[in-house]
């Protein structure tokens, strides 16, 4: 019983890394917005740049996630 | 010559796609809870299951015929079907299925070029390979009642390890010993170099691990939200109450445009997984800092 509840608190404070995922996607568009506000003639190529480095920081999110499922389902 | 008739591809009418796209978007939560009452666990869609079984005659392994390696077989046959027939009669004004299979060539070799210059080029078959593998793996894994093996991190390590080995083979064989300065950027101070070569050597070699958990983590992240959401819609039908059934209209429009958001994934995750492989083989290939 205690054991169950052990781990879905941990499984829990597992996936605290998504509210830093969170907040880097917002400095990264944050970023992209200001600069296309700046330069309108380099959208595209930003957009571009965008979605690879917003692939890149969901990433590092879904690594505590990925964690969680591992507590909950693999012990 | 036989002269390929036009209307022979009329199924990919906009219309009817439109049509079936929108059916398999509601449907969704419904088809995957078909199953039964078992089917609850959200990673459940996970399971490996076996097709038919295959005994390894040497060593005994079990090497059965699972859904996975259909989905592997699948990804792998569609689009060499799409890039054949694309550019079997290939026309100077570039029919529906050709400019799909020219797009996704040009697509990747502008990204090769891009990221390594010209000494990438004898690479771009593998490159390309890889790219259409991923893409459809996790494409083909959209489609209700269907597997995406990328969601597997035995078989994302196996292709991360495969490209890793090979490009450090690729870099000694071109550099020599030279190819160590790989871990020491130029202009390091001395009393900094034995850290700083510790430390790029562990990021060198957290590559592969982090090249694949990012593909498995965002198609198993995917997924399990999508039938999280899912079970939700049914839960919320299947309770028989007149002020919970309407409210389930929401968990399906977050569905919807969760369903949407996977594909957007599904297609970046792919492209991340081979521009980050063309920046390996660009260290490996160009050793400048």
């Amino acid at each position: 019983m205690e054991t169950e509840a052990a781990k879905l608190i941990a499984a829990g404070l597992a996936v605290a890394p998504l509210l830093g995922a969170a907040v880097g996607l917002g400095v990264l568009f944050s970023g992209i917005v200001n600069s296309m506000a700046r330069n309108p003639s380099m959208s595209g190529e930003l957009r571009a740049i965008a979605f690879l480095y917003f692939a890149l920081v969901e990433a590092t999110g879904l690594f505590g996630l990925v964690v969680a499922f591992l507590i909950l389902f693999a012990f | 010559m036989i002269k390929l008739d036009k209307n022979k591809f009329g199924f990919l009418n906009n219309n009817l796609v439109l049509l079936s796209m929108i059916i398999a978007l509601i449907s969704f939560p419904f088809l995957s809870y078909a199953g039964g009452a078992s089917m609850h666990s959200p990673i459940e869609q996970f399971v490996v299951k076996k097709i038919f079984e295959i005994q390894d005659p040497f060593f005994g392994y079990d090497i059965s015929f699972t859904n996975a390696s259909l989905f592997m077989v699948l990804a792998s046959i569609v689009p060499l079907l799409i890039l054949t027939m694309g550019v079997r009669y290939a026309e100077m004004i570039p029919g529906k299925l050709q400019s799909i299979s020219e797009m996704l060539f040009e697509f990747v070799e502008n990204l090769l070029i891009e990221n390594t210059g010209n000494a990438g080029r004898p690479y771009f078959s593998f490159i390309f390979t890889l790219f259409l593998l991923i893409l459809f793996g996790n494409l083909l894994g959209m489609l209700p009642y269907s597997y995406t093996f990328t969601s597997q991190i035995i078989i994302t390590f196996f292709m991360a390890i495969i490209i890793f080995i090979s490009v450090t083979v690729i870099g000694i064989f071109r550099h020599g010993f030279g190819f160590l300065s790989l871990f020491l950027p130029s202009g390091t101070p001395l009393v900094l170099q034995p850290l700083l070569f510790v430390i790029e050597l562990i990021s060198y070699c957290i590559r592969p691990i982090s090249l694949s958990v990012r593909l498995f983590a965002n198609m198993l992240a995917g997924h399990t939200l999508l039938k999280v959401f899912g079970g939700l819609a049914v839960m919320l039908i299947g309770s028989g109450s007149v002020f919970l059934m309407p409210i389930a209209i929401l968990p399906i429009g977050a569905i919807i445009g969760m369903t949407a958001l996977e594909v957007l994934v599904a297609v970046l995750q792919a492209y991340v997984f081979t521009v980050l492989t063309c920046i390996y083989l660009n260290d490996a290939l160009n050793l400048h800092h």
